[in-house]
């Protein structure tokens, strides 16, 4: 059985002089919320529309639920459903025609459809509201349908293009909260972009970071964390100037700081802070707390993007 | 494939007769009143047997058509809601041909019911105890040519379209190419000299209807094929996305 919903090798598209998708090698694995984080600009929007076969890439290769991309591309499109940059519901219909649409598009019985609409509906508080046009609705609510016109045929990957982009910050927590128990109750492999990284920090059991093109870094949160600095934060009494030089001449230790009662180590590398805070105490340190940063998706996704920087000049 | 392009045209002519506006309704009660009521009651027993009403009938499914193709093409772009058909398991011909397909529907449609209240308008109004009908050849014309001229609005009206940026940009074009189409060959006629213009109404007069009804139907038939030939080349998903 394939274990990869995703794989791409060296995948890569051009428009005209830009390289929008550059070398890009992907793995996303069956089942999971895999966020694929960039700026805007970076690529995410054309991986999509890459892997879905509506664009021919100039090089690399493609395999989405175990079929090669372009070459088996409507089997993939059967057997996906997808949130793109914009919502693309029919306005002058009712959310319940507008589902009902694509539960014919595809070719799901007249009793399945109507009883799944009311599956995905209801839970999302929008049952009430079906027969409504699509046009009197919130942005969040149309969101919410889209959500719903992407799960209704039970596809076993679906493509979320920023779906909460352009919503208020309850709008987009109600919307995220949604998400994840449709996502969690289908079982369905998630392809989701964002910008946001609060979003994917909430959502995705694993990321792939994406700058112009080329893919920075993929894991799970834990694994990218490696590539940022910690900190640790010591409180008490005592740091001499003495303690503060025996730390720094650490391998680990990138730079000390004391201030009063505070000691800040920033360390290089992802080091046990035991060790450390042993040596304080054996240098007349007196140590009341100490605390260890916890590197947030932001701080990774910085680390990665200045050096990235750095790289490229 | 049948049964995709039926379920496309089914929600293209939901769309179509979901009037956001009065305008809407107004416009097809305007033409159902004006081609089925007030003109064969002003022209008498010549609404049905003269040939010239063909040209009526060859102009009224260009109007209609092209209203709901710049709608169904461009008004699904501008609206951003072709990126998620075309995502969808749909094949790109499924789409077109739904599209069409419903523009027609609604265009010829919509013709022949006019076509219809103006036959009972002039046998209740003129009719004198016997039936009023088409001649057998204008009869065939009616129907072939206003289904026809349909079918040149739609394929013109895809590309243009295609082409247009936004749904009013595309109307335009195509009521201005109505336009020309209609109003080109009238006011060129006035325009002629008077004797070659009588020498112009002797040669229709003297035409062979069943023979012209058919010519006319063969010329509209290739535009028509070659017109849609264009446009099923034209709409791809890959790239149609890049526009």
């Amino acid at each position: 059985m394939n274990t990869f919903a995703i794989r791409t090798q060296q995948l890569t598209r051009t428009f005209g002089p830009v390289r929008a998708v550059d070398q890009l090698t992907l793995e996303v694995r069956q089942g999971e919320i895999f966020g694929f984080l960039g700026p805007n600009g970076s690529g995410k929007t054309t991986t999509i529309r890459l892997l879905l076969g509506l664009l021919q890439p100039d090089a690399g290769q493609i395999e989405v639920l175990g079929l090669p991309v372009p070459q088996q591309a409507a089997e993939v499109r059967e057997r996906t459903g997808a949130l793109l940059e914009h919502a693309g519901l029919y306005e002058r219909l009712s959310a319940a025609d507008n589902l009902d649409y694509y539960g014919r598009i595809w070719r799901m019985p007249a009793a399945e459809r109507n009883q799944r609409i009311r599956e995905l509906l209801e839970p999302l508080g929008l049952w009430e509201r079906r027969n409504e046009q699509v046009k009197m609705w919130s942005r969040g609510m149309k969101q919410k349908l889209a959500i719903a016109r992407a799960l209704l045929h039970r596809p076993q990957l679906i493509f979320l293009d920023e779906p909460t982009a352009g919503l208020d910050p309850i709008a987009a927590a109600v919307l995220r909260d949604d998400l994840r128990t449709l996502v969690e109750r289908e079982g369905v492999t998630v392809f989701l972009t964002t910008h946001n990284l609060a979003e994917a920090e909430k959502l995705c059991h694993r990321v792939g970071i994406i700058r112009q093109g080329r893919l920075l870094a993929q894991g799970s949160l834990a694994e990218l964390r490696r590539h940022e600095t910690l900190h640790l934060e010591i409180i008490g009494r005592a740091f001499t100037p003495h303690v503060v030089t025996v730390l720094q001449s650490q391998p680990a230790v990138k730079r000390v700081e004391a201030n009063g009662s505070r000691l800040l180590i920033e360390l290089a590398t992802a080091s046990d802070p035991a060790s450390l805070v042993k040596l304080v105490v054996e240098h007349g340190g007196q140590i009341e707390e100490v605390r260890r940063s916890h590197a947030s998706l932001e701080a990774v996704f910085l680390t990665l993007m200045e050096e990235e920087e750095a790289h490229a000049y | 494939m049948l049964t995709d392009v039926w379920t496309v045209m089914r929600k293209e002519l939901q769309e179509a007769f979901n009037f956001g506006d009065r305008v809407g309704k107004f416009g097809i009660l305007f033409m159902i009143l004006s081609f089925g009521i007030l003109l064969p009651w002003q022209m008498g027993k010549s609404w049905v047997e003269s040939p010239i009403t063909l040209i009526y009938w060859s102009w009224v499914p260009l109007f209609l058509v092209n209203a709901v193709v710049a709608d169904s093409f461009a008004g699904e772009r501008e609206r951003h809601t072709l990126e998620t058909l075309l995502a969808s398991r749909l094949a790109d011909q499924a789409i077109l041909f739904g599209k069409l397909l419903a523009a027609l529907a609604y265009g010829v449609g919509l013709t022949w019911v006019s076509l219809l209240v103006g036959l009972i308008t002039i046998n209740l109004v003129h009719g004198e105890g016997r039936l009023l009908f088409y001649p057998p050849a204008v009869a065939l014309g009616v129907i072939g040519i206003s289904l026809l001229s349909g079918g040149l609005a739609a394929g013109a009206g895809i590309l243009v379209s295609l082409r247009a940026k936004t749904v009013q940009q595309a109307t335009q074009m195509l009521s201005i190419a109505v336009m020309l189409l209609i109003f080109v060959p009238t006011f060129g006629l006035q325009a002629l000299p008077a004797a070659w213009q009588e020498r112009l109404l002797h040669l229709i007069a003297g035409w062979n209807v069943p023979q012209a009804v058919l010519t006319a139907i063969a010329v509209l038939a290739v535009i028509d094929s070659v017109l849609i030939g264009a446009a099923m080349r034209r709409f791809q998903r890959t790239r149609l996305i890049l526009e």
